[in-house]
């Protein structure tokens, strides 16, 4: 595994690299039915399991492999697992939670066989095991009349996480990616999760962690500025921070320039393609989302991009070209200080 | 990019419990709306980090903390600024540290527990991805010298540093700031130990910081903020220079360096530096100089700290000092071979003294309570160690207390509770308004051996006879105690005693209650006081039978015939600016200069004249520190909102009809809103009139327009909260001195609406200008008698008041089943206008008066009866 995170970083100082797109995108594309979700297995399970993607790493096997094959078809050098909503917590919308493992097991497992299907000593692939937001936030209030209310607590988060990261890293994943982070306080649990693990196998992963700005306020939905944010989760010492989801290159790069003078580690970002039409689909094509990224590069923001919803192969691929000759951002050098944060950072 | 860089971080103190009583009480009382503002004034004052601390042995503490940092999370300008988490517990920590999503600072940890604990919590700490301060503490204790403090701070720096790679820019060093100028030599050199501490620190352990509470460098000087403001800006002038570069630091609380006068400058200057040998004594002489308040200093003479602990202990109690009794009595709790031995020994050894010096005149009433306080803190200290050992306290008996149903006035009854538990009775205070029913089931339960009954209104004293009668019905046994400053030996003896077979005692005053409650306990000498009862019951009962009255009864006619004649040809009653009911406020700042003093100093035993009290040769001094306490006090009220005044009061048409006075809705005079109804006075007068109330208000057949008023205000809104804090917190002396001074207050606000009625809204006295002592003595056109008092004696005419001004809805006050006013802290009562007005006392009243006001009240005689018993002839 170290020697893992010696290749990445070997990699990541000499490129660019290039992270899959979307995997909700891919599937919608099948218009699978209940039946198919539902597959041999679980034919007669006692709720709906429509929509539950995550469950056809053990239902469609073949179609999330061949997702994966197509992204490394395109040129992914990170594939991330099929497992953004395999925590426990969010399993049990569908009464599933006793799944959990199993399905980030095998999805890891899904992921590694196909990743190393396509690995050269010249361009390495790598599976990112991907630890979603879950359905719950620990610093929101769901109850508009009581503020202090939660319907999930720390220790529960880092419980679920605890659970899936095992799984994961069993399942053969060389990186943990935290992404989609819409509250800090989840992501605070699910790394503190991590770090359990990791103590507990005695063994230590590269990882990966992004943020959601949800809209144009610049703020996290639990309302942390975007170096607010890095500064609450730079203690974990990550390989690469970023930024994901929400909005496309053209309204989220402010923010990952903001990101990018702040950061001490490798900056990633991986936007929708635009916003959603009226229809819930992504406009932007492949072309037009290229040409952001390409001055994205060129201005030396990026250690990695790569798509989020609405972003296909065809997306992944004209990323990777634009990308692959322009250098690496340098990660700068920060002077040593107390770097604390509320909503807002503050550096002493 | 929005970055801020600071020089020196200012750390908001005001939501932390143990330093803010304001905030404690919006936490204990569960007001977290309240305490969320306290945290936004902070950020809105400039803090850049808030500390917050619900250390508080009431609390749930980890459920507060999580609570708290919950509701902050919601409050974007709140929560735009770090948070830092201060306990003294773990556990407090870490559910703090499960709420907060940004990066906050853990206050604090510190190697007093050794190695392990200490870098376990600094891993969690690192993992939660919080920066921490790290206290010069160690295995041995508080680092005080500039060696030891540097010594542990880089011993602490090392193992994080190199043991958990810990960032070092996230360690904060708080290297303890201490008080100077003590009077302890080895004292004088804290400051410069902290100064050099710094530099060291700042110049060896690269990236760290250094905090420090402030305020604890000018504690001596406790009372002279601006000697005290001086000291806190030269010390961090100094420390700031050698590295110093966050902390506690209430901007209100800190002189500009420049500013200060060069003589306090130096003078301060040579005691933080140490400089000179009597910079202490010299900074003292200067002191009063400087002093801008008009505060007394206290001086604290911290000498006796170095005395042996059973000593201090002495010293403690007989002097009433909180601040060293825990630290003290666990030193005791070490050294003895119980904990109960500690209460046996050293704190009852300390307790006799104080009893000693009590019995001789030499301690007061104040003094004794502060005592007794001392003295709980140190049994509620020990309590759980005693419980561990299963040892049952030895008491000298357990007595109930309680304020009779329909009452809710307890000062009394709590200055008796807490100097008979200083004589190690144990009691069960069941608090005001306590039925029957309750006292005498509890008093089975608990199996007492007294029962103490209290009471201030005259309708108590019917409650009182109805409790002794229900004991004999049960077959009680126990003892009965009658208190309360309506009760008397002839009350007790002609209605109560007779009534209950076993010993029935009026007890006088708190000093007379030991003695009486120690030969009642004893079996061997109780008969023998129960039989010296009876036979002075007895004496008094034959007194009370052969008293004659002083004057002769009159009949009710004749006394009519007899009534006051106010003139009406020069005098035009003044119609009122605005008729009807009006609600009004007045803040505490106002009302205090409206007190008047001297029954304050009554209700706690000290008998004098205000101010000449505070000069008295024999309880001026105690005076002295009761006034300074309870001035302090309303300095507080002043601005913390804990204690509320509000009040309403009318103005109305009237006219008197025979002894009732009629109220009209309007000047037409045609709809009558109530008819009040006064008492007559009932005795030869062969000099004067025989007065009534309503002789004072022009007769409807005159076809005067004349008018009255009624009020009702209360200081008390908040009191029972307040003192139940204190009680909680075993210090009943403030909890005393809460409603000793809400009382003033609400007295205070009805001398206030008066003057603001006479010079305003009803405006008859527009040019009156007095002063408060004149205020004091009446000396003034018109008078307020209140209900239940000597000129209109009956209490059920409070209702009237109360539907007048629709009391409740305006000001929350109430009336009890008794007619008592809740909160305790309330006057009310009518407005007269005419200048011949005065103030006098119904007395005795005869039978035709009886029946005559039963049939105006609509009563049956049997209810005239009871709510007259106090005016008719027992």
């Amino acid at each position: 595994m170290q020697q893992t995170a010696a290749v990445l970083n070997q990699a990541l100082e000499k490129r660019i690299l290039i992270l899959d797109g979307a995997m909700g995108t891919m599937i919608q594309r099948h218009k699978l039915e209940e039946a198919d979700y539902r597959g041999e297995r679980f034919a007669d399970w006692h709720t709906d399991v429509k929509g539950n993607n995550d469950l056809l790493v053990l239902t469609q096997p073949q179609i999330i492999r061949d997702i994966h094959a197509q992204y490394l078809e395109a040129g992914a050098d990170i594939i991330e697992t099929n497992t953004f909503n395999a925590t426990t917590i969010s399993m049990s919308d569908y009464e599933m939670q006793a799944l959990s493992a199993e399905i980030n097991l095998a999805a890891a497992r899904l992921a590694r066989e196909v990743a190393d299907e396509y690995s050269t000593p010249e361009k390495p692939r790598f599976v990112a095991g991907v630890l979603g937001p879950t359905s719950k936030t620990a610093s929101i209030s769901p109850d508009v009349n009581d503020p202090g209310y939660r319907n999930i607590k720390f220790d529960e988060l880092v419980a679920a996480y605890v659970e899936s990261t095992h799984a994961l890293i069993e399942g053969g994943a060389d990186i943990i990616l935290v992404e989609t982070i819409f509250d800090t306080l989840n992501a605070k649990a699910a790394l503190f999760a991590v770090e359990q693990v990791f103590d507990e196998l005695g063994q230590r992963l590269p990882i990966m962690i992004s943020g959601t700005i949800t809209d144009a306020s610049g703020r996290t939905l639990s309302g942390q500025t975007t170096e607010a944010f890095y500064y609450s989760l730079r203690h974990v010492k990550p390989i690469a921070f970023g930024l994901n989801c929400a909005l496309g290159p053209d309204l989220l790069r402010q923010y990952v320039n903001d990101m990018s003078d702040v950061a001490e580690c490798a900056v990633s970002a991986h936007p929708n393609a635009g916003l959603p039409n009226e229809f819930g689909e992504y406009d932007m094509d492949a072309e037009e989302m290229a040409g952001h990224i390409a001055e994205w590069a060129q201005s030396g923001l990026l250690n990695i991009v790569g798509g989020c919803c609405g972003t296909t192969p065809e997306h992944i691929k004209a990323l990777l070209e634009v990308t692959q000759n322009q250098a690496p951002r340098t990660i700068p050098q920060l002077p040593v200080r107390m770097r604390l944060s509320g909503l807002e950072p503050f550096v002493a | 990019m929005t970055q801020t860089t600071a020089n020196f971080i200012n750390v908001g103190e005001r939501t932390n419990v143990t330093g803010s009583a304001m905030f404690k009480r919006l936490i204990l009382e569960g007001d977290f709306d309240t305490a969320l503002d306290v945290a936004r004034q902070q950020v809105e004052n400039g803090a850049q980090v808030i500390d917050i601390n619900m250390d508080e042995a009431m609390l749930d503490s980890e459920a507060a903390m999580q609570r708290f940092l919950n509701l902050i999370a919601s409050e974007p300008d709140i929560s735009r600024v770090p948070i830092m988490i201060d306990s003294s517990k773990w556990s407090v920590i870490e559910a703090g540290l499960k709420c907060v999503q940004g990066k906050a600072i853990v206050n604090s940890i510190s190697l007093k527990e050794g190695e392990e604990a200490f870098l376990h919590h600094a891993r969690l700490i690192k993992r939660y991805g919080a920066a921490a301060v790290v206290m010069a503490f160690d295995e041995t204790g508080q680092a005080d010298t500039e060696a030891r403090k540097f010594e542990i701070c880089q011993r602490s720096y090392q193992l994080l540093t190199e043991k958990i790679d810990f960032p070092p820019e996230d360690i904060i060093f708080d290297p303890n700031i201490f008080a100077v100028a003590t009077g302890i030599e080895e004292h004088n050199n804290y400051a410069v130990d902290f100064i050099n501490a710094c530099r060291r620190i700042k110049q060896n352990l690269p990236h760290a910081h250094i905090s420090g509470g402030l305020s604890n460098v000018s504690f001596s000087f406790r009372g002279n903020n601006p000697v005290r403001e001086a000291m806190h800006s030269v010390f961090l002038y100094h420390a700031i220079a050698a590295g110093m570069d966050m902390g506690i630091v209430n901007a209100g609380q800190l002189a500009v360096y420049s500013d200060i006068p060069q003589e306090l400058r130096d003078a301060v200057e040579d005691v933080i530096l140490n400089r000179r040998d009597d910079a202490t004594e010299r900074l003292l002489d200067i002191a009063p100089k400087y002093q801008g308040d008009g505060k007394t200093v206290a001086k604290e003479n911290l000498e006796w700290r170095e005395w042996p602990v059973n000593k201090r202990l002495e010293h403690a109690l007989v002097k009433g000092i909180t601040d060293f009794i825990e630290e003290d009595t666990e030193l005791a709790r070490q050294q003895a071979e119980k904990p109960l031995h500690v209460i046996e020994g050293p704190l009852m050894d300390g307790m006799n003294v104080v009893g000693d010096l009590f019995g001789e005149g030499k301690m007061f009433l104040p003094q004794v309570v502060k005592s007794a306080r001392v003295m709980k803190r140190a049994v509620a200290y020990l309590e759980p160690y005693i419980e561990q050992e299963k040892e049952a306290g030895s008491s000298n008996g357990k007595i109930l207390l309680a304020t009779v149903k329909g009452d809710v006035h307890d000062i009394g009854k709590n200055i008796v509770g807490v100097v008979l538990q200083c004589n190690n009775f144990e009691i069960i205070d069941l608090g005001v308004m306590v039925s029957c029913e309750t006292i005498l089931q509890t008093a089975r339960k608990e199996n007492v051996d007294m029962i103490g009954l209290s009471g201030l209104i005259t309708p108590s004293l019917d409650e009182m006879v109805h409790v002794a009668k229900e004991m004999q019905r049960q077959g009680f046994d126990l003892p009965l105690l009658i208190g309360g400053a309506t009760t008397s030996k002839a009350h007790t003896a002609v209605k109560i005693e007779q009534n209950y077979q076993h010993p029935v005692v009026y007890v006088p005053n708190a000093s007379r209650a030991v003695g009486v409650c120690q030969k009642l306990i004893s079996k061997d000498s109780r008969a023998a006081f129960a039989e010296q009862l009876t036979k002075e019951y007895d004496v008094v009962r034959e007194q009370h039978a052969r008293k004659q009255p002083r004057s002769k009864p009159v009949s009710l006619q004749q006394a009519r015939d007899n009534a006051f004649v106010p003139q009406f040809d020069e005098y035009q009653p003044t119609k009122p600016a605005q008729l009807g009911v009006q609600s009004v406020s007045a803040d505490i700042k106002t009302l205090r200069n409206y007190i008047d003093w001297t029954p304050f100093f009554l209700t706690w035993s000290l008998a004098g004249k205000y101010p000449r009290i505070l000069d008295d040769e024999v309880v001026g001094e105690e005076a002295k520190k009761l006034f300074a306490d309870a001035n302090a006090m309303l300095d507080r009220f002043e601005t913390s909102n804990e204690l509320i005044a509000k009040g309403v009061f009318g103005l109305f048409a009237a006219n008197r009809v025979e002894d009732d006075i009629e109220i009209y809705r309007d000047d037409n005079r045609n709809d009558v809103l109530c008819v009040s109804h006064h008492l007559r006075q009932q005795t030869q007068k062969p000099k004067g009139a025989n007065y009534c109330l309503s002789d004072f208000v022009a007769k409807k057949s005159s076809g005067i327009e004349d008018y009255v008023g009624a009020f009702a205000v209360t200081a008390g809104i908040g009191e029972d909260q307040l003192a139940d804090e204190y009680k909680a917190k075993h210090d009943d002396y403030n909890a005393i001195m809460v409603k000793a001074v809400a009382d003033r207050l609400a007295e205070a606000f009805a001398e206030y609406l008066h003057e603001q009625v006479r010079k305003v809204y009803w405006g008859y006295a527009a040019d009156e200008n007095l002063d408060n002592e004149s205020l004091i003595r009446e000396k003034y056109q018109g008078i307020r008698p209140a209900p239940g008092y000597a000129a209109c004696p009956e209490h059920t005419e409070k209702q009237h008041i109360w539907d007048l001004l629709e009391a409740e809805k305006h000001t929350g006050m109430q009336l009890t089943s008794s007619y008592a006013m809740w909160p305790g802290a309330s006057v009310s009562g009518w407005y007269f206008a005419h200048p011949d007005c005065r103030y006098f006392a119904v007395a005795q009243i005869q039978q035709d008066q009886l029946e005559d006001y039963a049939k105006r009240k609509d009563w049956d005689v049997q209810a005239a009866e009871k709510w007259l018993a106090p005016n008719l002839s027992m």
